[in-house]
C-alpha cells in the first residue's frame, strides 16, 4: 500500500499570545511543532503500513524550516518525506494549499490513501483535507475516529459526528481526516531517530508540480482576511446553593428572565 | 554534569524520557498498588527499539553497549524502578548468551529478544543459594542428547513473563562451583512450570517468581559454554550487568531528588518556601552531589566495559555498591523533605524509597560486592599491580 500523510508545522498554540491591538497572534519566539492532530493521521498510516506492508510518505508545505516536522515523522517511522517549498506558495489559503498538496499526491502516483489530521491548531479550518480530496476528485471521509478495516480496494471508517457514529465503506484511493480517538501516536524509535539525523527531504516547488501563479500562493487564494477580532470575555456566571427544588426554581427564574424570589 | 554523550545516547535518553512521561508516570502508582507487570509498556519499549541496544547488529540489535543500557535504565528508573528492572532484566538474562553463546544459539535466541517479541530472564538464585551461589541444588543430568533438570529457582525477575531463561544448574555436585553449568530453557519446555509469585516491598510492577523444573528435558544444544563453566558464566554475567543496577539506583535517586526540589519550592512554612531554609538546602545539595558522583562512577565503568579492555569486576561492584547506597539515602531524605506528605501514597517518594532498597540487595548484596572489591584489591596488591 502507498500512503501519504499531509502534515503541517504550526506554532505551539499553548505558547502563543494575542496582540489585542492588532487582533493578530504574536508568533515571535514561539516554538514550532508538528500539528498535534496530524500525529494521529501519521500513526494511523503507520499502523496500516505495519499491518499490510507498503510505504508512508509524509508531505508538508511551508518554508524550508518546515523540514523539521518531516524529520519528526521520519523518527516515528515514516519512509519518505516531501517538502513543498517555494516563494510562489507564500500566502496560500486552504484552497490553494489543498490544490498544491493534491498536485504533489498526483506527482507521487499510485497513492492508495491520503491521511490528514482533523484540522490544524493554528487555523482550525478543517478545510485542507476535504480540499485535497476535492482537488483530486477522490472520495473523502472526515472526522474518522476509527479505521475498522482496510484492503487494497477499500476501507471501512467510523465517522464520529454529533448524532452518533457513521460507518462508511469508501473505495480507494480516498482521503480521510483523523480524530485523536483513532489511536495513541507512537513514540519515536531509536532506529527512526538515527535515520532522521541524516534525512533530507525531497523538495518540490511550483515548477515541479506544474502550477501557475493563479493556482497557488496569494494569487491562487480566494480567501481575503478583512479583519480579525478577539471575542469579548464572558461574564463569570453565578453559583447558587440549595435543595434540588429550590435550584430548579432559581434556574427557571433565570431562564425566563424573571426577578428571583431570593 | 555534561557526560559528552553521543547523539545516539541522547536519542535513547529522550525516547525513554518521552515514554516515561506518556506511558509510565500516569500508571506507575496503579501498577505498584496492583502488583501488575507492565506488558503494554514492554510493547512500547519494543516499538521504540529499546530492546535492541544491548544486542549486536548481527542479531537484530543496534549494538549500542553498556553505557547505552545504563542511560536507558536510568531514565526509565527515574519514573519507575519496577518497570525499569522489567526492562533491564532482559539484558541480564541475555548476557550469558551474548558472552558465551555459540553462533547458533545467538542466531536463534537473540533476534526475538532484540525485537521485544520475547522477554528474557536470568535464573541463579535458590532458597538456599543467594550470596553463596555455589550452593545451588538444581540438578542437570545428561540423558542422551538432553539434560534433565530438577529443582526450583527463586525470586527470578521476569519469571512467568519471559519466554527465554538462562538457568544455572549443577551437573556435578561433587565439584561445588566447578560443577555448575548454564542452560537456555524456553517457556513451554515439558517439566518447566512457574511457582509462587512474590508479593514485594518495592519494584512491585516487576514480576518475581519461582521457576520449577520437574524432569524438565532441555536439549543438549542449549548448554551454554561447557559443563562446569556455569559459575564462571554467572559471575561474568553479573560483572557486566551490575552497572545496570547502579543505573537503576541512580534513576530512582534522581526521580526522588526531582520530586523533593519541586515540593520544597512550593511548600511554605513559617511564611516562606522551605527551600529557603538552610537545613533543607544542605540536604538537597548533598543529594544532588552524591547522585552526580554515582553517575560519574557508573558511566566510567560502563565506558570501560564498552571499550572491551581488561577486567572490571572491581569497578563494576564499586558502581553498584555506591549507587545503591546513594539511592537508599537520597530516597529516604526525599521522604523526609516531603514530611508527612512524603509518607503518604499520594506522593511518589515513598514508592521510590521502597524501590531503592532492592538495589542494595539483588545481583549480589552490597556486602558481597565489598568482598569482590576487597578480593580484587588484595589480588592486585599481591600481583604487584598496585
Amino acid at each position: 500500500m502507498k500512503f501519504v500523510v499531509a502534515v503541517k508545522q504550526v506554532p505551539d498554540t499553548a505558547e502563543v499570545r494575542i496582540d489585542h491591538e492588532r487582533g493578530t497572534l504574536i508568533r515571535d519566539g514561539v516554538p514550532s511543532i508538528l500539528n498535534p492532530f496530524d500525529t494521529y493521521a501519521l500513526e494511523e498510516a503507520l499502523k496500516w503500513r505495519d499491518t499490510l506492508g507498503g510505504t508512508v510518505t509524509v508531505i508538508t508545505m511551508g518554508p524550508p524550516q518546515a523540514e523539521a516536522v518531516l524529520t519528526e515523522a521520519i523518527s516515528m517511522g515514516a519512509d519518505e518525506g516531501i517538502l513543498l517549498t517555494d516563494r510562489a506558495f507564500a500566502g496560500s489559503d486552504t484552497w490553494a494549499t489543498s490544490h498544491t498538496i493534491a498536485e504533489a499526491v498526483r506527482k507521487i502516483t499510485g497513492v492508495d490513501a491520503v491521511f490528514c489530521g482533523k484540522q490544524a491548531i493554528d487555523g482550525d479550518t478543517a478545510q485542507t483535507g476535504p480540499g485535497i480530496a476535492a482537488s483530486l476528485d477522490w472520495p473523502q471521509v472526515t472526522f474518522v475516529g476509527r479505521v475498522r478495516e482496510m484492503t487494497d480496494r477499500s476501507m471501512v471508517c467510523e465517522r464520529y459526528v454529533e448524532t452518533g457514529i457513521q460507518v462508511l465503506r469508501v473505495t480507494l484511493p480516498a482521503v480521510i481526516t483523523v480524530l485523536k480517538d483513532a489511536n495513541v501516536p507512537r513514540i519515536p524509535s531509536l532506529r527512526g531517530k538515527m535515520r532522521a539525523r541524516t534525512f533530507k527531504p525531497v523538495a518540490w516547488g511550483a515548477l515541479d508540480l506544474g502550477l501557475t501563479p493563479g493556482e497557488t500562493g496569494l494569487e491562487g487564494s480566494p480567501t481575503k482576511v478583512v479583519t480579525t477580532a478577539t471575542p469579548e470575555a464572558r461574564a463569570g456566571g453565578s453559583i447558587h446553593r440549595g435543595t434540588p427544588g429550590e435550584l430548579a426554581s432559581i434556574m427557571a427564574d433565570l431562564l425566563l428572565g424573571r426577578e428571583g424570589t431570593r | 554534569m555534561d557526560y559528552m554523550l553521543s547523539e545516539d545516547l541522547m536519542a535513547i535518553r529522550d525516547i525513554c524520557a518521552e515514554i516515561a512521561a506518556k506511558h509510565i508516570r500516569p500508571v506507575r502508582a496503579q501498577l505498584d498498588e496492583e502488583n501488575r507487570f507492565p506488558r503494554e509498556i514492554m510493547g512500547v519499549l519494543a516499538q521504540s527499539d529499546l530492546f535492541t541496544i544491548y544486542i549486536p547488529e548481527a542479531y537484530g540489535g543496534t549494538g549500542m553497549g553498556s553505557l547505552a543500557l545504563c542511560v536507558a535504565t536510568e531514565e526509565l528508573s527515574r519514573a519507575c524502578g519496577g518497570i525499569a528492572v522489567s526492562y533491564a532484566a532482559n539484558a541480564l538474562g541475555a548476557m550469558p548468551i551474548l558472552l558465551f553463546g555459540t553462533e547458533e544459539q545467538k542466531q536463534k535466541f537473540l533476534p526475538p529478544l532484540a525485537s521485544g517479541e520475547k522477554l528474557c530472564a536470568f535464573a541463579l538464585t535458590e532458597s538456599e543459594a543467594g550470596s553463596d551461589a555455589a550452593g545451588i541444588k538444581t540438578r542437570a543430568v545428561r540423558d542422551g542428547d538432553h539434560y534433565v533438570l530438577n529443582g526450583t529457582k527463586q525470586w527470578i525477575t521476569n519469571g512467568g513473563e519471559a519466554q527465554i531463561y538462562t538457568v544455572i544448574a549443577m551437573t556435578d555436585p561433587t565439584r561445588g562451583a566447578r560443577g555448575a553449568t548454564a542452560f537456555i530453557v524456553e517457556e513451554g519446555t515439558p517439566g518447566f512450570t512457574y511457582g509462587k509469585k512474590e508479593d514485594k516491598m518495592g519494584i512491585r510492577a516487576s514480576s518475581t517468581r519461582e521457576l520449577v523444573f520437574e524432569d524438565c528435558r532441555v536439549p543438549a544444544e542449549n548448554l551454554i559454554s561447557r559443563e562446569g563453566m556455569g559459575f564462571m558464566v554467572a559471575m561474568k554475567t553479573l560483572d557486566n550487568s551490575r552497572p545496570g543496577v547502579a543505573a537503576q539506583a541512580i534513576g530512582i535517586a534522581q526521580g526522588a531528588l526531582d520530586e523533593a526540589l519541586v515540593y520544597a519550592s512550593g511548600r511554605r512554612q513559617f511564611g516562606q518556601r522551605i527551600d529557603s531554609f538552610q537545613g533543607i538546602q544542605f540536604m538537597l545539595a548533598d543529594m544532588a552531589t552524591s547522585i552526580e558522583a554515582a553517575r560519574a562512577l557508573t558511566y566510567s565503568v560502563a565506558r570501560m566495559i564498552d571499550a572491551g579492555k581488561g577486567r572490571f569486576e572491581k569497578e563494576s561492584a564499586m558502581a553498584k555498591v555506591f549507587a545503591s547506597d546513594v539511592a537508599m539515602k537520597v530516597t529516604t531524605d526525599a521522604v523526609q523533605i516531603l514530611g508527612g506528605y512524603g509518607y503518604m501514597k499520594e506522593y511518589p517518594v515513598e514508592k521510590m524509597m521502597r524501590d531503592a532498597k532492592i538495589t542494595q540487595i539483588y545481583e549480589g548484596t552490597n556486602q558481597i560486592q565489598r568482598t569482590v572489591i576487597a578480593s580484587a584489591l588484595i589480588r592486585e596488591t599481591a600481583a604487584g599491580k598496585r
